[in-house]
């Protein structure tokens, strides 16, 4: 280390308050925190559990996932693909006669057709869910927060972001800490 | 409470068994799985990673040598233009059926045993899939113009023969390997992260970081992870069973006596599935021991795999003798050659031990005893992963070596280029395996853990090991108790 002359001790730059986090025991106590915060009318918020919990989307108000709409999109694209590829380079491209059968016929372009209807469609869902969880994320400022390490582990945890509307520094924290939470920071950016 | 079961193999119908033993929460639950990936390389890891390096050296070797002298190395010829290359390929893409059987279609079917092995045996699928790919790919003779097989536009202006259910291979098997890819990453990603949050190495924290993508656990995130997991569940589901179909087809479709049959595609996928999780078992008995993760692999999860695998076994018996029976009842004198030959001709050694292994050890399953015991599960499994080969084997040797005409019969005689081939690609696969096990979460935390009591889903009426979909009932009721339990 080099020392620095300076007559003020330097103190880290605390960062601009991006949110809130809360830690919860249980899935029940959690679940029942969800309720107030959504009853309360927040929007910009989330709970980070390490298991998935059921019950919680209709506790935090989650619409239905489009990301079925999307496979099926991407099935029905890969079958079209798949008739329109042996059709067009077996039967029309270049015409393959082999022992005088039919040059296109479907059943004999049922596997090629069924495989990228499965290969598209899984393509379409994994491809999507990049999409709405916005992966790949490479930071965070909940990463920072030491106690949110378990998240992934054996907590549950509440975050609510400084940029929701109804945030309000000293009575979301309130709200927080009377649903049970165990814990509650403030996580900075 | 769960603490003092150890053993959770009784039924009782009243209740269900716990699937986690050992009296384990979240906590120490991640701890036990973690540890295997974070605690310092142990030496048996070297000593078999070092093994297997060595096949897997002579293995490439082997293929090198292929290259450069030519398919004539092998002991294939005409009439047996197909040999050890096909068994090999059927063989490995078979052992990755039980993976996706685990981790896709007994998730449908809510068996929540499944998340215990589900991880493990996903993996396996992918490396058996990676050693099945090789063998098509080298057996075309000159591997350099393998990019025929695909539809890409090229100098001589011809396409592929889409016809021919050699293509249709090439498709099914690339699509299940990217399919089973995605199912493996994607079920990954929590365990990744949780791998991630746990990291004390730079190194560590910045991979695991890249993996897991960002993954935060959180709700709207579970949301549309779950949506996108059942999806490829239901959609690997009919893959797995198509693409042992259309492995089948390729002789299926074919006009030679004793491939020519319609039992084909449900025979090939149940011996698929009987030989996987044989594969499964070979694996996991050892590794379990090794690890010490008695506690989450428990006996009733060896107990349930035995089960599969005997049920799987008769399914194949009953193959077999059907073959026979449709080859005699069929009138055709040809086919009834062919499954004479197979049983009193000069391959006889191999289809009886066929049927010694697949047939006749599985049996064992029947007692209690036996499928209670990871010794004798590991021996029965052993014989049935030798018994899987043998039948490739004697499907495609048989029916090549009696062609039509007397006087080109041939009887294969395998070089030592084709053993040692066949032995690489065990080290191939091993070394994948292991490395795996270094690496990365090999047992799935996230879904492991949303089996277990702690996943607060025990409540109300509702009785299980933790309900994983659906309504869950009186779950209001808890809503507004508020703070800890």
């Amino acid at each position: 280390m080099r020392w620095k002359p300076s007559l003020v001790p330097e103190l880290p730059d605390p960062g601009r308050l991006w949110g809130v986090l809360a830690e919860f025991d249980s899935v029940e106590a959690l679940l029942a925190a969800a309720e107030k915060v959504r009853a309360a009318g927040f929007s910009r918020w989330d709970v980070h559990t390490p298991i998935p919990i059921h019950g919680l989307d209709e506790a935090m108000g989650i619409r239905p996932s489009p990301i079925p709409w999307l496979a099926l999109g991407g099935g029905v694209t890969g079958a079209a693909a798949g008739l329109l590829l042996q059709w067009f380079t077996n039967a029309f491209d270049y015409p393959f006669l082999v022992s005088g059968k039919p040059l296109f016929g479907l059943p004999v372009a049922v596997p090629v057709t069924f495989e990228l209807t499965i290969l598209l469609a899984s393509l379409g869902a994994v491809g999507s869910l990049f999409v709405f969880c916005g992966w790949p994320q490479l930071h965070h400022p909940l990463f920072a927060n030491e106690r949110f390490a378990r998240a992934s582990s054996d907590r549950f945890f509440i975050s609510i972001e400084a940029a929701d509307p109804r945030f309000d520094e000293t009575a979301t924290k309130w709200l927080l800490e009377d649903g049970g939470a165990r814990a509650v920071e403030e996580v900075r950016a | 409470m769960a603490s003092e079961i150890l053993d959770n193999t009784a039924e009782d119908p009243g209740r269900r068994s716990p699937l986690v033993l050992g009296g384990h929460t979240f906590a120490t639950l991640t701890d036990t799985v973690c540890e295997v990936v974070e605690r310092p390389t142990p030496r048996a890891w070297w000593v078999a990673f070092a093994l297997s390096l060595a096949l897997t050296g002579v293995f490439f070797a082997m293929l090198g040598y292929l290259v450069v002298t030519g398919i004539g190395v092998w002991g294939l010829n005409i009439p047996t233009a197909w040999a050890f290359d096909i068994t090999n390929f059927v063989f490995w893409v078979g052992i990755g059926h039980a993976g996706t059987l685990i981790s896709a279609i007994l998730f449908l079917f809510r068996q929540k045993w499944r998340t215990a092995i589900n991880r493990f045996a996903e993996g396996m699928t992918i490396f058996a899939v990676v050693c099945a790919l090789v063998f098509p790919t080298i057996h075309t003779g000159r591997p350099w113009f393998d990019y025929w097989l695909m539809p890409i536009p090229n100098q001589m202006k011809m396409w592929p023969q889409f016809r021919s259910p050699l293509l249709w291979d090439v498709f099914a098997v690339s699509t299940y390997f990217t399919v089973s890819l995605l199912f493996w990453y994607v079920g990954m990603i929590p365990d990744l992260a949780t791998l991630r949050d746990r990291a004390k190495t730079r190194l560590r924290k910045v991979l695991y970081g890249i993996f897991s993508l960002g993954w935060r656990g959180s709700g709207r995130q579970w949301h549309h992870y779950e949506r996108v997991y059942l999806l490829l569940a239901a959609l690997a589901t009919p893959l797995v069973l198509s693409v042992h179909s259309v492995v089948s087809f390729d002789f299926a479709v074919s006009q030679l006596p004793g491939w020519h049959t319609t039992i084909f595609p449900p025979y090939f996928v149940a011996g698929a599935i009987f030989g996987g999780f044989a594969m499964v078992l070979t694996l996991l008995v050892p590794i379990r021991a090794w690890l010490g993760l008695h506690h989450i692999v428990t006996g009733r999860h060896l107990e349930n795999m035995a089960k599969i695998v005997l049920a799987t076994g008769m399914m194949v018996g009953y193959a077999y003798a059907m073959e026979f029976f449709i080859a005699w009842y069929s009138g055709n004198p040809y086919e009834r050659f062919v499954f004479i030959n197979r049983a009193l001709g000069p391959y006889a050694w191999a289809y009886w031990t066929m049927i010694g292994c697949n047939v006749l050890a599985p049996q064992l399953f029947w007692f209690e005893r036996a499928r209670r015991n990871p010794l004798a599960l590991w021996v029965v499994a052993m014989f049935v992963n030798v018994g899987m080969w043998f039948e490739r084997f004697v499907i495609i040797v048989t029916s090549l070596t009696r062609d039509f005409l007397p006087s080109s019969w041939d009887y294969f005689r395998p070089t030592w280029v084709d053993l040692l081939t066949l032995a690489g690609s065990f080290g191939l696969f091993m070394t994948l395996l292991l490395l795996f096990i270094r690496f990365l979460p090999s047992f799935a935390m996230a879904e492991i853990k949303s089996v277990m009591p702690e996943a607060g889903l025990e409540h109300g009426d509702h009785r299980g090991h933790g309900q994983y979909w659906g309504e869950i009932p009186h779950q209001h009721d808890h809503q507004f108790e508020g703070g800890t339990s």
